[in-house]
Order: structure tokens, then C-alpha cells, then sequence
């Protein structure tokens, strides 16, 4: 089988790029919830949840960059790779698409800052990764906004699931941060 | 330069009083009085006669050591941040969290000439650019006698670096060196981890030289006598004069002056001797160590000498415990302060100490049942140099010396219960739970890395 | 080239995942925080002391050669 870049293969390669890049990030984001909250078990050790966090993030973005170049590729829309890291300069779609790009901006700095965080004073990298809790919603929002999927029973039962799973982790994290800030 | 040609116009005093020569104990002594008992401020750099790293050479010679705790070389400390990249700041630490000393407050309310005299000489040392005298946020009294007298200084024209007064957190870690200078630089009271140590990056960055106000008072008659006038009285080793603190069970508890190296007893004696039969002597601090009288009654006043007999010189304190206290009880409520005090940034300190004086209250006041003299033991190794700054080490210093000095005391209330000695009135003053804040503003507390992450 | 290990006692909030991941170096106390064993790390364990000293969470296990002076 080949991926011609007419017809519909482009298009289905991006779809299902971005799908495994939201579980991946989901995942990312549960994970450093998890982190954050010491988690483990006996069998569970917390490098494995910090570790995971790492690798999966850097995963997303392997992902991400098969979702982005198929959807530039893809001959069917014209939308020039810019339009990935420049919010709202496509012109088709302009708003979700420009939605995907501030994700994707916020995610590279992200993973950038982490990258060099012993370069970074703590104080400075936890700001910037705070930004993890807007680059996931805006993220989810391009891809239930962008419509191509909208009508997919499964697709949105996964991504209200997903929803549902960081909106619970994310209220626990506050709250706890917030009565810790309290003492 | 030769100290002939650096004594003042009024003979320099040879013997005892030296700093508390010529002190009002009812008033504040002016600047009038101040220079007509020690001669003005000598002219060091700032177009003076003498080049202010030859003050360095001076203090280095006369073996001035600091007088707020740890005894380092005050000449050595301010030739590293004269030879400092930057201009140099004079923090004066004049806060003496120390609950059983009065010395510095006795400068400082008393004698503030001397003080800021030695603030002006250090600042043109190490030619600093900014200085501080730091006290007790709390005292709003005493900062406005030093407005004061700082006041009476700028009409003469006397201070060229104007200094500046600032008002500390009362908490006790506050008067710690690097606590002080993460307060100038406008974050919490609370030691920082090093390095950089103060002395190299301090205050807005720049070397910082932090001094005991006492140790200033000292440069003052320094610079105006010179290194052997110093050297005269005290301990080749350990040579100069002291302000020590005795209190407890004394005739006529208070500050006096000593020469370094005067035997333990002999201060006692200068202090009205002991109004009963003590059992032990408390030497340097809460950070300090107990000493039981027969022992202590011999060792020479000094660090090398207490530290021989497992002490230190610590904030020249010295506390007459009777035999009618109960040592254990008076160390488990010390403890228990300390363990109040944590700045609460490390682990080992913010749960291993309150859990040390659990260990000793428990041992104290309910009887050990056999296991608290063990638990300590475990507790202490735990604790000592696991936290940023010497708090902890401070407390686990003292109860250390407690289980040594109280051996048998510590048997006894183990396995038989608490002594008749726990009802006494508590001898030792441990301050109520006031000041309880870190900050005057509210900088983003729980981003100083003390949340949850 | 032998290196040293320090924990920033400030920076540790104990998540332990120092000790998880370089248990011949380091135990925990009882309430959770760092115990360094030796600080000089033996020249087989370096590679897991760097890995110990990425993955804190706060960076507080600082890992450095031997005479460099800096942290």
C-alpha cells in the first residue's frame, strides 16, 4: 500500500496521528499528576512514574511531528507547514488549526525547558511546565473544534474520557497544592 | 605603621573594662561621651591617612575572632570579600536570637558608638558601598535609639557609607548569616543552601561581610589601639577581650567582660558565684553544650580550651545550673524551642528535631520506660549536618551533651521515672510563640520551593 | 575522574527516587529524606548517580567531579 498524497490516506494518517498524540499526552499529563503526588506501590516505583512522564512526553512530540508534516503534506488542503508554529495564519480553519499551533508551541517549550533543566532554576522551570495544564485543554479543543471527527461515536467517547480523567487529576493537584500553600 | 603612631590622645586601657569601659548602665553613652572616652574615629582611608587593607593587616595581626558563634578569623573573613568581585556590602548582625544572651543588646542599647564606629572602619576596608545594622524587627525601642545615634553621626560627618537600619524576622534562625542577607535581598528569613557563601555572592550579589556587632566593637578600639594593645590581655592563642552573658543560679547574673582564657569558675565568681550548689554549667548557647560544674570549673574560656572539654565558645553564654533543677527538663524545653524555631526547609530538621524532643521530654518528664535514652541515640546521628544551615546541629550539640554530661541523671529517669528536680521553675528562657512570620511582604511563599513538589 | 554526591537539603522535599535508583548509595531516613552513605561514588555507580541526579524531581541530589568547586 502506498500513501499517495492525493486521496484520503494523508488525511486518515494525520487523524490518527493526532488521536494517539491526545492519549499520549493524556497519559503524559496523568503521569505527572502522579509525580507530583509521589505515587507508587510496592511494585510501582516512583522513577518508573517520573520516568514515564519523561519518555511519553517525548513520544508525543514523535507523534505530533507525523500529525503535522501529513496535514502539510496533504495536497487535498493547502496549509504551509508555518502555520504548525504560528497561530492563525492558515486559512483554512484558521481558529482550531491556530489552536493546534499554541499546543504545539506550548508543548515545545515544554519539553525544551525540561530538557535543560539543571541549566534552569527550579523556580523558572515549574512556571513554564504550569503551562502543561493550558497546552492539554487547548490541544483537546483543535481536535474536537477541527470537526473532522466530531460525528465519530468512539473518537468522542475517548476524548470526553480523556477529558474527564485530567479534569479529576488536575482538581486533586490544585487542591492539594493550594492547602500546602495554606500551611 | 607602629602603634605608637596609632594611639589615640587618651592612653589606650591595658587591663578590664576595655569595650564596657566608661558604660552608663541607666543611659545610652552619646557620641560626646563615646569620644571622649576612646578618642574619635581614626582616619582609615576615605582620605585618611592609613590605606584600609593596612586595617586588614591590623585585624589580622591582633587575632580577632567573630564573636556571634562560629569564631572565624574576622581578618581572614574580610580580606576574602575585600579581594571580592563587586563592591562589597558590611551587614552589622546585631538580631542575637540567642534567648539567654544579652551581650549584643547591651552594645547595641548602651555603647552604639562602638558599634557603628566599627561599621564605618570595616565598610572602608573592604571598601563597601552599602551598610546594615540589623536587630529584631520587633524592637521598635532600640531602632529608634539607633536612628538615633546614626543621626548624631551624620551631623558630624563621620559615617562616608551611610548605614542603613534594618529589622529582622524574630525568629531564631533570622540572625543566622545567610538568612540575613536572603532578608536583604528581599526574600524570606531563612538560611540558604551554599554555595555561594555570603562572602562571596551576599546581598544583591555582591561579597558580603557579616559581623557580630560585637566583633565590630572590638575593631573599633582596634583601629584606634592597634593589634598588640589588643593582644595584651587573653590567651596567645585566643587573645582579647569577651562579652560573656551569665545567668542562672548566680548572685549577680548578667554581661561582663572577660579576657579569653579566664577559667569557667572564675567567671562564675565575677558573676556573684553561685547561689547554691550547681550541677553543671550551660556554655555558648542552645547551640552549645553542658558542661558538669566539677569539670567546668577549670576550663579556660576559649575555644580551643571548651572545645577541648567538649564545648564551644558559641555566643559567650554562660548558665549556672543548680542542683535543684532538673537538667533533662530544662534541655527537653530548649529542645522543644529549637525544634519551634526550624525554619522548616529541611526534612531531617523540620520532622527529626521535633521528634528529639519528644525523645527528651518523654525521657524528662514521663520516664523513659527504658527506651527514650536508646531512641535519642538513634535520633541524633539522624539529625546532625542534614540540614542547610548549623540549627539542627545546634540542638542535637546540646542533648548530645546532655546524655554525656547527664549520664546517670538520664539512667535514673529512663527506668525510674522523673526526679523531684522537673517541678522546679524552669530556669532557662525560652521565648512564647510570637513573630511567628518569615516575611514583611508576601512574596509567592509557597513558590519558594517549599510546596508540594 | 571520581565525582562526589550532595543533596541541597532545601531543595529535597523527599520523593525518593534517588534511593530507588541508587540504592548502594543512598537510604532513606524515617521521614523520607536522602541519607548519602559515601559521598564519593565508586566508579562502577556513576552512570546511575547521574541518572539518580536527572530524575529528582526538584534536582536536589547534585552530582559533581571531584575538585571542580562547583555545584
Amino acid at each position: 500500500m502506498s500513501i499517495s498524497l492525493h486521496g484520503p490516506g494523508m488525511w486518515y494518517a494525520t487523524r490518527a496521528a493526532g488521536l494517539v498524540s491526545l492519549l499520549l499526552l493524556t497519559a503524559s499529563v496523568l503521569l505527572g499528576v502522579l509525580t507530583a503526588g509521589r505515587f507508587s506501590t510496592e511494585r510501582w516505583p516512583r522513577f518508573l512514574t517520573a520516568g514515564l512522564h519523561r519518555n511519553l512526553s517525548l513520544l508525543v512530540l514523535v507523534f505530533l511531528a507525523l500529525h503535522v508534516s501529513t496535514t502539510v503534506l496533504d495536497s487535498y488542503v493547502s496549509i504551509p507547514v508555518t502555520a504548525a508554529f504560528v497561530p492563525f495564519i492558515s486559512a483554512y480553519k484558521t481558529f482550531w488549526l491556530g489552536l493546534g499551533a499554541i499546543a504545539l508551541d506550548l508543548l515545545l517549550a515544554l519539553v525544551a525547558t525540561s530538557l535543560v533543566r539543571n541549566r534552569l532554576s527550579l523556580r523558572s522551570w515549574r512556571r513554564v511546565h504550569w503551562l502543561a495544564y493550558a497546552c492539554w485543554p487547548i490541544g483537546l479543543a483543535h481536535g474536537l473544534g477541527i470537526g473532522t471527527d466530531r460525528d465519530t461515536t468512539w473518537v468522542f467517547a475517548l476524548t470526553i474520557g480523556c477529558a474527564s480523567m485530567v479534569a479529576a487529576a488536575a482538581t486533586w493537584r490544585l487542591v492539594t497544592t493550594a492547602r500546602a500553600g495554606a500551611r | 605603621m607602629t602603634n605608637l603612631e596609632l594611639r589615640s590622645r587618651r592612653p589606650p586601657v591595658l587591663r578590664l573594662p576595655r569595650l564596657l569601659a566608661g558604660m552608663s548602665y541607666y543611659t545610652v553613652t552619646g557620641l560626646r561621651e563615646h569620644e571622649r572616652q576612646h578618642g574619635p574615629l581614626p582616619a582609615w582611608g576615605n582620605g585618611g591617612r592609613q590605606r584600609p587593607d593596612r586595617l586588614i593587616d591590623l585585624v589580622e595581626r591582633s587575632g580577632l575572632t567573630g564573636r556571634g558563634g562560629a569564631g572565624f578569623p574576622t581578618g581572614r573573613k574580610m580580606r576574602t570579600v575585600a579581594a571580592g568581585a563587586g563592591k562589597a556590602v558590611v551587614v552589622a548582625n546585631g538580631a542575637e536570637g540567642e534567648p539567654a544572651s544579652c551581650k549584643d543588646r547591651l552594645l547595641l542599647t548602651r555603647l552604639p558608638h562602638l558599634v557603628l564606629d566599627g561599621i564605618t572602619l570595616a565598610a572602608s576596608a573592604v571598601r563597601a558601598s552599602a551598610a546594615y545594622l540589623c536587630v529584631h524587627g520587633g524592637e521598635t525601642g532600640l531602632l529608634a535609639s539607633l536612628e538615633h545615634a546614626v543621626a548624631e553621626r551624620e551631623t558630624a560627618g563621620l559615617d562616608p557609607v551611610p548605614i542603613q537600619l534594618a529589622g529582622l524576622p524574630g525568629r531564631y534562625v533570622s540572625s543566622e548569616q545567610s538568612a540575613i542577607v536572603r532578608y536583604l535581598n528581599g526574600g524570606p528569613g531563612k538560611p540558604a543552601f551554599s554555595p555561594p557563601r555570603t562572602h562571596e555572592r551576599g546581598v544583591n550579589g555582591r561579597p558580603t561581610l557579616v559581623n557580630n556587632v560585637e566583633t565590630l566593637a572590638h575593631l573599633a578600639l582596634i583601629a584606634r589601639h592597634g593589634d598588640r594593645w589588643f593582644r595584651g590581655i587573653g590567651l596567645p592563642s585566643a587573645p582579647g577581650s569577651t562579652l560573656v552573658t551569665v545567668s542562672g543560679a548566680v548572685g549577680r547574673p548578667g554581661v561582663y567582660e572577660i579576657a579569653l582564657g579566664t577559667p569557667l569558675g572564675q567567671v562564675v565568681m565575677m558573676a556573684g558565684g553561685p547561689v547554691e550548689r550547681l550541677q553543671a554549667l550551660l556554655v555558648g548557647g542552645y547551640f552549645g553544650a553542658w558542661l558538669p560544674a566539677e569539670v567546668a570549673w577549670k576550663v579556660p574560656m576559649c575555644q580551643a580550651g571548651l572545645k577541648a572539654a567538649g564545648g564551644a565558645m558559641g555566643a559567650g553564654l554562660v548558665v549556672a545550673l543548680p542542683d535543684s533543677s532538673c537538667a533533662l527538663a530544662e534541655t527537653a524545653r530548649v529542645v522543644r524551642y529549637l525544634a519551634g524555631e526550624s525554619a522548616g526547609q529541611c526534612g531531617p530538621c523540620r520532622f527529626g528535631l521535633p521528634a528529639l524532643a519528644d525523645a527528651v521530654t518523654d525521657l524528662a518528664y514521663a520516664g523513659g520506660r527504658g527506651r527514650a535514652v536508646d531512641e535519642i541515640a538513634c535520633l541524633v546521628p539522624l539529625i546532625e549536618g542534614r540540614g542547610a544551615c548549623r540549627h539542627p546541629d545546634g540542638a542535637t550539640q546540646l542533648v548530645r551533651s546532655a546524655m554525656w554530661a547527664f549520664e546517670a541523671d538520664a539512667r535514673w529517669h529512663d527506668h525510674r521515672g522523673p526526679c523531684a528536680g522537673v517541678r522546679r521553675a524552669p530556669l532557662l528562657p525560652v521565648p512564647g510563640d510570637d513573630d511567628g512570620d518569615w516575611l514583611d511582604g508576601e512574596d509567592g511563599y509557597w513558590l519558594d520551593g517549599e510546596d508540594t513538589l | 575522574m571520581s565525582y562526589e554526591l550532595r543533596v541541597n537539603p532545601i531543595a529535597c522535599t523527599g520523593h525518593g527516587l534517588c534511593a530507588e535508583l541508587l540504592p548502594e548509595l543512598i537510604e532513606l531516613d524515617p521521614w523520607g529524606y536522602p541519607i548519602l552513605m559515601s559521598a564519593t561514588v565508586p566508579q562502577g555507580l556513576v552512570m546511575h548517580a547521574k541518572r539518580a541526579a536527572a530524575t529528582c524531581p526538584t534536582l536536589a541530589l547534585l552530582l559533581n567531579r571531584t575538585g571542580d568547586g562547583r555545584w
